[in-house]
């Protein structure tokens, strides 16, 4: 499927999707619908660096919350639109990105994830020290009741989310069949290997990381509209981080496919839950079905179907997987 | 800013007391992540979940917590084995540790955090000891009891950790499996039992190192996340499996850390161990006596 085919397709689904919601006449599809594609988001952009690569990222809260951050101190000088604010916050997320990847990428994987680890609680530190965007205190957003055309804020936001849902999984296959993919894949599957048949690794593990942290950063930048009262510990909280590594992860990460799966599957039963048990008892349940499928199902739901299926796994969504063991697979 | 000199000799001392905890607290990862090579991420949910054993039976039976933490740690022993063999039997074997057995021992320290807030709820607890209360002057010194036992016995850990590698058959084992897996197979012994019992000390330690916690500070579940980016910063920058450095490392942050927060304000000091750890990766990622 050609590009532009798979946009105007996922332009379509959204269209649909949002005429339905609106129909259904309730406001708090809205809501629900906006984290759910929050995590969509988030999980795509924590699949292109550790689904794609196989570098672990714990600080998807932290560069969620910079993007958020970013949109605090801009809203505290001037409120631009969001619009204006997305790739602001890509840029700050995004940056940040690239310098903690380049101090830490260029040696073992482990140090990265410990750095990433690290990251949200320094983070956390300057934002509650600095009173501009708040502090500990944190800070208020003013949410226009309506905009033109559209009108109900609240869909405007869900709206702008879908658009940035559907941006990224086009990203995250346009990546897949790229060049930039393959290089990827060949640092998952040997680094040492990649290296010494000359393939740029750190170069690739940047862009990689780079684009990552831009689209959580993005997928943060509307989110003191969405919330109203931002405060650090929520912002900077763990659940960011285990529900954007758990959706990758339960769905499968070889493929854009999965982390959908995964941020549909467990960003909507966890709207479920919260509604109808406990917000705390939902985490658990993300941790325990993290734990579980990390051991049981390695290859996600999407690997699950596949040996149900009894096909090779990356034939599905067309993905050639570079493959250690057959030196005439290397594209 | 006023500068005195009391403040100063203050805030080093108390630095090098508070170094010598997290060196006990860092050991652990000195075990599992410097010689062992397991990225055990989980590590600080162990230490607290030391913490609210120490806090449990000390509200219970009022006994005190090093000594309950003593008694509980074959239970962390045992605790620290089974969870090897699950990482051995799931990701070590098939060669998946680096992205899925991160992402395991990551949803280990959110399940424990979940669970013991679900359970005790985010309120601070703290346990009754008689050395928790007085303090010792020397001069302008003052040096409060419940950090300098925890920092002597954390110093007792450590001597008798550096005992075990490098006097006894098992140390020396454990020292032999980070070098050559192979090697030591061929010397008839099974590599996969000496991680195992490796992996069992690390984890025993976090039971003691959780008892020094709740002495020195009250605790709540979300505390440990605190400790991850100081205890490998500190695990980095002492050379990554080096308990002298460990040692060494540990004193350097704390005293940094007591710095700051004397000087700066105690809001500042999380971010100390995160310099260090990202100036130790950048310069030096070797650490101070690196192997």
């Amino acid at each position: 499927m050609r590009t532009p085919l798979f946009v105007l397709i996922w332009l379509v689904i959204g269209g649909v999707l949002f005429a339905v919601s609106v129909a259904l006449g309730n406001d708090y599809v809205f809501f629900a619908g906006y984290v759910v594609l929050q995590y969509v988001v988030l999980g795509t952009a924590w699949n292109i660096l550790g689904g794609y690569c196989g570098y672990v990222n714990f600080g998807s809260a932290a560069f969620f919350a910079l993007g958020a951050y970013s949109t605090v101190a801009i809203y505290k000088f001037y409120p631009l639109p969001i619009p204006l604010l997305l790739p602001i916050s890509a840029v700050v997320s995004g940056v940040v990105g690239f310098g903690m990847g380049y101090l830490t990428l260029r040696l073992r994987g482990a140090f990265f994830a410990i750095a990433t680890l690290a990251l949200a609680v320094v983070l956390e530190t300057l934002v509650v020290n600095w009173d501009y965007v708040g502090g500990s205190r944190g800070a208020y957003i003013i949410r226009p009741e309506e905009i033109e055309p559209i009108g109900n804020y609240i869909r405007y936001l869900f709206l702008i989310m879908l658009l940035l849902a559907i941006g990224a999984i086009t990203v995250a296959r346009l990546i897949e069949r790229s060049r930039l993919g393959y290089g990827f894949a060949t640092i998952r599957d040997d680094e040492l290997a990649a290296e010494a048949s000359g393939v740029p690794t750190l170069r690739l593990k940047l862009t990689a990381t780079t684009i990552s942290g831009a689209l959580m950063g993005m997928a943060g930048a509307p989110f003191p509209y969405y919330i109203g009262y931002l405060q650090p510990s929520s912002t900077f909280g763990l659940d960011y981080a285990v529900n954007s590594i758990a959706m990758p992860l339960i769905g499968g990460t070889t493929s854009w496919v999965g982390p959908l799966i995964g941020a549909l599957l467990l960003g909507s039963m966890q709207q479920i839950a919260t509604v109808t048990i406990s917000s705390a008892v939902n985490l658990l349940i993300v941790g325990c079905v993290l734990v579980a499928f990390v051991i049981v199902a390695p290859n996600g739901i999407i690997g699950m179907v596949h040996t149900y299926l009894q096909r090779k796994p990356d034939d599905f969504v067309g993905r050639r997987r570079v493959d250690a063991d057959l030196p005439g697979a290397v594209p | 800013m006023i500068f005195s000199y009391d403040l100063l000799i203050n805030a080093v001392v108390s630095g090098i007391l508070i170094g010598g905890f997290y060196a006990a607290v860092s050991s652990g990862i000195t075990l599992s992540f410097g010689i062992l090579d397991i990225v055990n991420i989980a590590h600080p949910a162990f230490i607290i979940l030391g913490s609210y054993v120490a806090y449990i039976v000390n509200a219970t039976l009022g006994l005190d917590p090093i000594l309950t933490a003593i008694v509980m740690m074959p239970a962390f022993y045992v605790l620290g084995a089974g969870i090897y063999q699950v990482y051995y039997v799931s990701f070590e074997k098939r060669g998946q540790e680096s992205l899925r057995g991160l992402a395991f021992f990551f949803g280990l320290l959110f399940i424990t955090e979940v669970t013991l807030v679900l359970y005790f709820g985010v309120d601070y607890r703290y346990v009754d000891a008689p050395y928790i209360g007085p303090t010792l002057h020397f001069g302008m010194l003052d040096v409060p009891l419940r950090i300098l036992v925890p920092f002597l016995v954390s110093l007792l850990l450590i001597a008798a950790l550096e005992l075990i590698l490098t006097r006894t058959f098992i140390g020396r084992a454990i020292m032999a499996v980070a070098q050559d897996q192979l090697a030591l197979r061929l010397m008839a012994i099974d590599p996969i039992r000496i991680k195992r019992i490796a992996f069992g000390i690390s984890i025993a330690t976090a039971s003691l190192a959780g008892a020094f916690l709740i002495i020195i500070q009250p605790v709540e579940p979300s505390v440990g996340r605190e400790y991850i980016g100081r205890v490998f910063a500190i695990c980095v920058l002492g050379g990554m499996g080096s308990l002298p450095g460990t040692l060494i490392a540990a004193m350097l942050i704390g005293i940094v850390e007591s710095l700051t927060s004397t000087f700066y304000g105690p809001s500042w000091a999380p971010a100390v161990s995160f310099g260090f750890l990202l100036l130790t990766l950048a310069f030096r990622p070797a650490g101070l006596l690196g192997r």
